[in-house]
């Protein structure tokens, strides 16, 4: 394996891990304060019960959010050091930000998982609100970073080639950064809480039809479907986005390989990049010109408008796409099934709670769908028209061997953590009296 | 004072905060691994009740110091992530199993019950500093050159050199002290008798293995060894020895506090009396602060934004401290 293939390749496997964590990290503070919220007031004990629970899942999965999180900062240079090199004084505003923001949320994260008894009930509400905020916010600043990297501004270029004449907040102007922050931060969102909800579908379809498990799906189907039905209206906006700074990626997420006036949206299909052919593909008239520039008869760009050398992996891009978009419609569909038969005639309806559990993993699939669309959107380069991967990539030749190292790292830190999940999530309720894990977390000291 | 020397400046607060926080929660894995007599459990208790709510926070302050470096000095973590890859991969390995170990192993903390992740929990943690230890080491040792902006290694394994083995162990043996005195302040009785005894035993192996690398720097590194005794560092070097010394008499008469205060001043003092050595190479001989600065814009940006993050930070600092550092009746 060749060091640029191996270095993609590790940079994909540690950022598609820690996506999943950081999505945690943004969600289930949400979560959690909304069940502890109605138990405050309430005063019934199976939402207390759900934001302890939530509270010992999120322990896990934040540190391992941390510990991934920090891995990428160092990854950042030993995959892509004439990347940092380069551009480290453009990009390291946004990133010495979000280090605030997650500076933050890890202090009341420590208040929040382990203030249960030492603090008011009251004082513990509160020490979450940073942390939910803190978390979405560190989110929105990280996306500044690859929202320039998509379309980098707020610079010159000196007579040697390098970044000259610097905006340090360069990466927020980019206009990207809204679009990218908005959308991704809605699928963390629509993927934890969709995830959530078919734990508690499944402890209602194995009949443990109690107050702990109906609140749970309904405080996660909450957060679901309102993210899930704004989803869409963000996506458009991202999508015009691209239009109009990376007409290659739509057209690659598109497959469209004529510029044409009128230019049909296409569901499904598999593109062949040599032939120029895109087969087994449906086609809405007029479809791709109304999204992208909402107008039916507009011209949209096609991919042999541009050099074949400058176009991305078009199956992987259109691909992803369709995966991504598949899936976020068949959430909405869920939630809106949800609500509808919660209106009509309860929700504990076999067919449902099976949906909502199949449905369970489609969020995240949809989130790491959706960077596969901007990552491999964005290839060949590193810096969007300014430096290739191939430049940027380390000069070091033994990456094959640490994206072996982390590959199983990652992979041994995953299984286990999908199984203490499991086994939180078969405990029940923590007040049930079944639950062999202690209440007060850690033994004290004398 | 030049922008860049202040920002330098500042990267190395973080580095001695890591240190003096982060550092001890490595010291208290190391504990954990080696945690025997009949109060074993107890003792692994203590450091787990001790760690759980401040070990992120303490953390970040790594994260802070890279990203302060990519920032301010781009040039300087490029050569670094080239010339140092293999270490940097092992620091990241050991610092994802601690941290991953430390939760997974969950509540039950006697090593029957926490089973492997117990013991992976203490392993990484003995690894992980001497890695990090070894790292400072190397950029002080001249292991790697960077010429033209390209980075040249002699072999696979610069950072094996003998300096940083010595600093590598050095770092080991500080965490595990810092660790054991923090703990007197924390527990009482018999435990607060088992972590003296360790801290005691922990403070000879630092002054043994300091007495071991001082003339190992004079010998491989005397561009360090100078700077150590140069007007700039000499001051705050004869202070951290000074420091050192006060903290293990405390420690033999039982004033745990003003040994935990001693011992906080020792390891600062230390690792900036060698920010001071080093200064103005970030690699040395070949990357300075000066020529491998970012952007006056950029500089400025970092200076200004980090009085108003810490207005913020500290409040919450304080607030996490008080709630978890005060002993409840």
């Amino acid at each position: 394996m060749d060091i640029l293939s191996a270095a993609r390749a590790q940079m994909a496997v540690s950022l598609g891990f820690h996506m999943v964590l950081a999505a945690t990290g943004i969600a289930m503070p949400l979560l959690m304060l909304m069940a502890e919220g109605l138990w405050l007031r309430t005063g019934q004990p199976h939402y207390h019960d759900l934001a302890r629970k939530w509270a010992k899942a999120s322990g896990l999965l934040f540190a391992l959010g941390a510990v991934s999180g920090t891995a990428l900062s160092f990854e950042l240079g030993l995959l892509w050091p004439r990347f940092m090199g380069f551009a480290g004084g453009i990009v390291g505003p946004a990133f010495a930000l979000e280090g605030f923001a997650f500076f933050v949320e890890a202090i009341f994260l420590g208040l929040y998982l382990y203030g249960w008894d030492r603090l008011s009930p009251l004082a513990h509400w509160l020490a979450g609100i940073p942390v939910a905020l803190s978390g979405l916010l560190s989110g929105i600043l990280v996306c500044a970073v690859n929202a320039w990297m998509q379309a980098p501004v707020g610079f010159e270029l000196d007579h040697s080639g390098r970044l000259t004449n610097i905006d340090p907040l360069a990466t927020f102007r980019s206009p990207f950064w809204l679009p990218i922050a908005i959308h991704s931060s809605l699928s963390c969102y629509i993927a934890v809480a969709f995830a959530v909800a078919g734990v508690y579908a499944a402890g209602l379809l194995r009949g443990r039809r109690d107050a702990y498990h109906r609140s749970g799906l309904t405080i996660a189907m909450t957060v679901a479907t309102t993210t899930a039905l704004l989803q869409p209206v963000s996506g458009d906006f991202s999508g015009r986005a691209a239009a109009r700074h990376q007409p290659v990626k739509l057209a690659a997420m598109e497959a469209l390989f004529d510029t044409q006036a009128g230019a049909p949206l296409v569901i499904g299909g598999i593109p062949d990049a040599a032939s120029g052919e895109l087969r087994f593909g449906i086609e809405i008239p007029y479809g791709l010109s109304l999204l992208a520039a909402h107008d039916p008869h507009a011209v949209i760009q096609g991919l042999n408008d541009f050099p074949p050398d400058e176009w991305p992996n078009v199956l992987w891009t259109h691909l992803a796409f369709q995966v991504m978009v598949g899936c976020g419609f068949a959430l909405i569909g869920l939630g809106l099934w949800f609500w509808w038969a919660r209106w009509r005639r309860g929700v504990e309806h076999r067919w449902l709670l099976r949906a909502l559990v199949a449905g369970a993993p489609l969020g995240f699939v949809a989130l790491e769908a959706g960077w596969v669309v901007t990552e491999v959107g964005r290839q060949p380069w590193t810096i969007y028209g300014l430096m290739r991967t191939a430049d940027a990539v380390t000069p070091v030749p033994d990456v094959p061997i640490s994206l072996a190292l982390f590959s199983a790292l990652y992979l041994g830190l995953g299984v286990a953590l999908v199984g203490l999940l499991l086994r939180l999530a078969r405990q029940g309720p923590p007040g049930a009296g079944a639950t062999a894990v202690p209440e007060k977390g850690v033994a004290h000291a004398p | 004072m030049p922008l860049e020397d202040l920002v330098a400046g500042a990267g190395l607060v973080g580095v001695i905060l890591y240190g003096v926080l982060g550092g001890a929660d490595f010291g208290g894995g190391v504990w954990d691994l080696f945690a025997g007599g009949p109060r074993r459990d107890e003792q692994r208790a203590a450091i787990a009740h001790a760690m759980g709510p401040v070990w992120e926070a303490n953390h970040v302050w790594l994260i802070f110091v890279i990203v302060l470096l990519f920032t301010a000095f781009p040039p300087a973590f490029a050569a670094l992530s080239i010339g140092l890859f293999g270490v940097f991969h092992f620091v990241l390995l050991g610092v994802s199993l601690r941290g991953a170990a430390f939760v997974f192993r969950g509540p039950h903390v006697a090593h029957g019950e926490a089973g492997h992740w117990g013991t992976v929990f203490g392993v990484a943690s003995v690894i992980t500093p001497v890695l990090l230890g070894m790292a400072i080491g190397a950029v002080s040792a001249s292991s790697f050159r960077v010429r033209d902006g390209q980075v040249q290694v002699a072999g696979a394994t610069p950072w094996l050199a003998p300096v940083s083995l010595a600093i590598g162990a050095l770092a080991l043996a500080l965490c595990a002290y810092l660790a054991a005195v923090y703990l007197t302040v924390e527990t009482r009785g018999e435990l607060q008798e088992d972590f003296r005894r360790r801290a005691l035993l922990a403070g000879t192996v630092v002054v043994g293995l300091a007495a071991l690398t001082l003339p190992l720097l004079k010998l491989e590194t005397p561009h360090l060894w100078r700077g150590l005794l140069s007007i700039r560092a000499a001051p705050v070097v004869v202070t951290g020895v000074a420091a050192a010394l006060l903290s293990g008499w405390a420690l033999l008469r039982r004033r745990f506090r003003p040994a935990r205060a001693a011992a906080i001043v020792q390891v600062s003092l230390l690792l900036a009396g060698w920010g001071l050595a080093q200064y103005p190479y970030l690699i040395y001989p070949d990357v300075t602060i000066q020529d491998s600065a970012a952007p006056p814009a950029t500089l400025r940006f970092v200076l200004y934004s980090l009085p108003i993050g810490l207005v913020i930070l500290v409040p919450s600092l304080w607030l996490l401290l008080r709630v978890f550092k005060t002993r409840q009746a």
